[in-house]
């Protein structure tokens, strides 16, 4: 396959990751901001940080209120990372590697690009909010319910499901890096009604607050919270679950090219950490430091597969 | 399709009882249902110079354009026999060049036409094969009366339409097919992979491996790219995915380097070679003409066809066609004034309200004017470009197309179309029975041009 092919796939599948997990941020702003009495616009800071794009938005808007940045995470196409950019650089990568793509896969693409561009044409008045929020997480899963249900399971597939992996374990890492204090032993051993409502709110960034309670029996702990995130195999958006998957893609190129590459050490080298490694570990040698350090591995590994993989040159 | 006596034409019969059985209101529903499947699978083109200029659909109209087996017959040979020209015409004038030396076509028109490439002469590609893919425009006149509009031996797109409409009729109307007995058009991505191969270079040692060569997703004809890549299952590359390495061109791989045996390129030929035509060009691939003069790589159509294609030349095809048959062509050439010749000027100039003037390199139903429906001031305004720059134009008088019938929401309306059926050259010449038919939405209008408002059809070539 084209160099250029695994580049479009991967990228094609980060995008609508990232696109969702936009959606995902949202929501669980727009939670926040309901259940808080004297909820405060200074809430969408940390969403804003967490969508990685907080400088972006002030060289847009002077000041920082809900409305702008929902809209601006939401349709602003001079956000990179807002849902509407995500699914046009997506459907666009699509585009270019249409062949590669059955035509389910490609069809869900493009009608997700179609419902969100008239979805998206106008400012979504806040009472229609949570409705297109769940119109862009429902366009998402059909893209990827077409995806597993008619891809070969070849290298096409190989590359896009890394894509998706690497995209998922940033986007984990940076929505616990901004609230990781929140998270510091520290602050204290048992939840205030306050601390709860900051806890629910990176659990439903994850879509993972109901599955938390079947998991660590309904309890709020911090180190709880963040074991599930950061070192739960069964959490499909926790880091180790998101490297097991990377993994397991780079072993069946691997074997399937007969080739192994920097790429393959680093990635074998980052799980390995997340396999040995306690939560109480990690705390104690800093959480903060820890997501910092795993957020630049993810990016060496995803720069040694562009070029180990040839995607541009 | 409907005779003077209000009864359809012999091969439209079935479809028409077919058709007075139907609900209109159900008829319309169907068709809103095709434009739903077209814009959801994505055939759409871009038009260039259009402020939302991302994406359009070209309309579709859901009664199949119907030619009988006998009808289709005397196209076919007509046809073949053109492309035949067609390819012995180009192969002379980058060798021997004897049409010319005979007198039959003036040499400055071939030698100063920017169309004919020097870098050619001498050179005989793969199988002698110049144009691997035709699509001649025809249009009808009366029951037996055809006229070949263009030759179209560059790059003819439109054969994913042909494709995907009999798809979708196929689907919305599966009963229709056993009614009448439809020639297939299914084979034709499996007989072009075909033919291509079978065009591989000398040097191509195992099965020769393909690729389709296209601008980009930004091309208004991408989608046809990615179908016919697809459908054949080879490679869609661009410009940058391939390099010359070691003589030959190669593509990159998430493996590495492999080479190309043959290029079905949907670039132009200005395009093609920064080394060798535009120095600026970031489509094409620096050293591919020489891979190619050297035998190693097949370009499909070969650089340099659009001579034969041109419209200047286009006056001069019955000729070409005796020239190199030794028979008289089949099928009829529109008479073609050359405004470069001072009394046909005058003439032309006298009779613009009458006449069709189009420009000589100009395609797609751009910078063209139709004189009968142009107004005064629209006449006056390019009667001041022809005088400018006669050489630059051809005029063609109007014929009086044949209509067919599409759907309209008061029932049925005649329009004019013309028909593009595809043509495949390796050591045979294969005409697909069927092709594109282009309409003119517009009641009255000639132009079929999907940038000018027209739509398509299916076309259905009958078994006997």
């Amino acid at each position: 396959m084209l160099g250029r092919t695994a580049n479009g796939l991967y990228w094609m599948f980060r995008y609508i990751e990232r696109a969702e997990n936009i959606a995902r941020l949202i929501d669980a702003g727009l939670r926040m901001s309901l259940t808080r009495s004297g909820a405060s616009d200074e809430d969408w800071d940390g969403v804003l940080h967490s969508a990685g794009v907080r400088e972006a938005y002030a060289e847009v808007h002077a000041r920082l209120t809900g409305v702008d940045a929902i809209d601006y995470l939401l349709r602003d196409r001079s956000n990179p990372s807002s849902v509407m950019s995500c699914i046009e650089f997506g459907r666009n990568n699509a585009r270019m590697v249409r062949t590669a793509l059955t035509r389910e896969t490609w069809e869900a693409t493009n009608e997700c690009w179609m419902e969100l561009k008239q979805l998206l044409a106008r400012k979504v008045k806040s009472p229609d909010l949570p409705q297109a929020i769940d119109v862009i997480k429902r366009r998402a899963g059909l893209i990827r319910g077409a995806f597993h249900g008619s891809m070969l399971r070849n290298e096409l597939y190989n590359f896009a499901r890394i894509g998706t992996f690497i995209e998922r374990a940033d986007n984990t890492s940076r929505i616990l890096d901004v609230k990781y204090y929140v998270l510091l032993p520290s602050v204290s051993a048992v939840g205030s009604s306050l601390d709860n409502v900051q806890w629910e709110s990176i659990l439903r960034s994850v879509s993972a607050h109901r599955s938390y309670s079947w998991v660590y029996d309904a309890e709020y702990r911090p180190a709880n919270i963040a074991d599930f995130l950061i070192l739960n195999g069964q959490m499909p958006r926790s880091l180790a679950y998101c490297y097991e998957k990377i993994v397991s893609n780079l072993h069946y190129l691997e074997k399937e090219y007969g080739e192994r590459l920097p790429a393959h050490d680093t990635a074998d080298a980052i799980r390995a950490r997340l396999q040995t490694m306690s939560i109480q570990e990690i705390m104690d040698r800093g959480l903060h430091e820890f997501l910092e350090l795993f957020v630049s591995r993810n990016n060496q590994l995803s720069q040694e597969i562009t070029e180990g993989y040839r995607f541009y040159q | 399709m409907i005779r003077a006596d209000n009864t359809p034409r012999e091969p439209y019969k079935d479809y028409f009882d077919w058709y007075s059985g139907q609900d209109r209101g159900h008829l319309i529903g169907k068709s809103q249902d095709a434009e739903n499947i077209f814009r959801k699978t994505g055939i759409t083109f871009a038009v260039y110079g259009h402020a939302d200029s991302s994406e359009k659909l070209i309309p579709f109209d859901i009664i199949p354009r119907i030619i009988s087996a006998k009808e289709w017959r005397k196209l076919a040979q007509g046809i073949e026999q053109r492309v035949i020209a067609l390819n012995a015409f180009l192969d002379d004038i980058y060798h021997k060049q004897e049409i010319i030396r005979a007198g039959r076509v003036p040499r400055e028109l071939i030698e100063r036409n920017t169309a004919f490439l020097p870098q050619m002469i001498g050179f005989r590609p793969p199988g002698g094969v110049y144009t691997h893919i035709v699509g001649t425009d025809i249009v009808r006149t009366g029951e037996d009366q055809f006229y070949v509009l263009e030759d179209n031996a560059r790059t003819p797109s439109g054969v994913s339409y042909m494709l995907e409409n009999r798809e979708t009729m196929m689907q919305m109307f599966p009963e229709l097919f056993h009614l009448n007995k439809v020639k297939r058009v299914e084979d034709y991505p499996l007989l072009l992979r075909q033919s291509l191969a079978s065009l591989a270079p000398p040097g191509c040692k195992g099965k020769p491996r393909v690729a389709v060569l296209t601008p980009g997703i930004y091309n208004s004809a991408y989608y046809e790219h990615s179908f016919l890549a697809d459908t054949m299952g080879v490679e869609l590359v661009e410009g940058s995915d391939l390099r010359v390495i070691d003589g030959k061109v190669k593509m990159r791989t998430t493996r590495g380097y492999q080479a190309i045996d043959v290029l079905y390129r949907r670039v132009d030929d200005d395009f093609l070679d920064p080394l060798t035509f535009r120095p600026d060009s970031q489509l094409g691939i620096p050293g591919i003409m020489d891979v190619y003069r050297s035998g190693n790589i097949t370009i499909a159509n070969a650089p340099g066809t659009g001579i034969s294609d041109d419209k200047a030349i286009y006056s001069y095809m019955p000729e070409i066609v005796e020239f190199y048959t030794g028979r008289k062509a089949i099928l009829e050439n529109v008479p073609t004034y050359r405004c470069s010749e001072p009394d046909t000027l005058t003439y032309v100039l006298e009779n613009l309200a009458d006449l069709v003037v189009k420009e000589v390199h100009g395609s797609g139903g751009y910078g063209m004017l139709v004189g009968p429906t142009a107004s005064k001031k629209e006449r006056a305004d390019f009667a001041e470009k022809l005088k400018a720059k006669p050489n630059n134009y051809i005029a063609q008088p109007t014929l009086s197309l044949s209509t067919v019938p599409i759907l309209v929401n008061k029932g049925i309306a005649p329009r004019h179309v013309d028909l593009r059926p595809y043509v495949l050259v390796s050591d045979k010449v294969q005409i697909i029975p069927g092709g594109l038919t282009r309409v003119a939405l517009k009641q009255g209008s000639l132009v079929v041009n999907s940038s000018q408002g027209g739509g398509t059809k299916d076309t259905w070539v009958l078994e006997d």
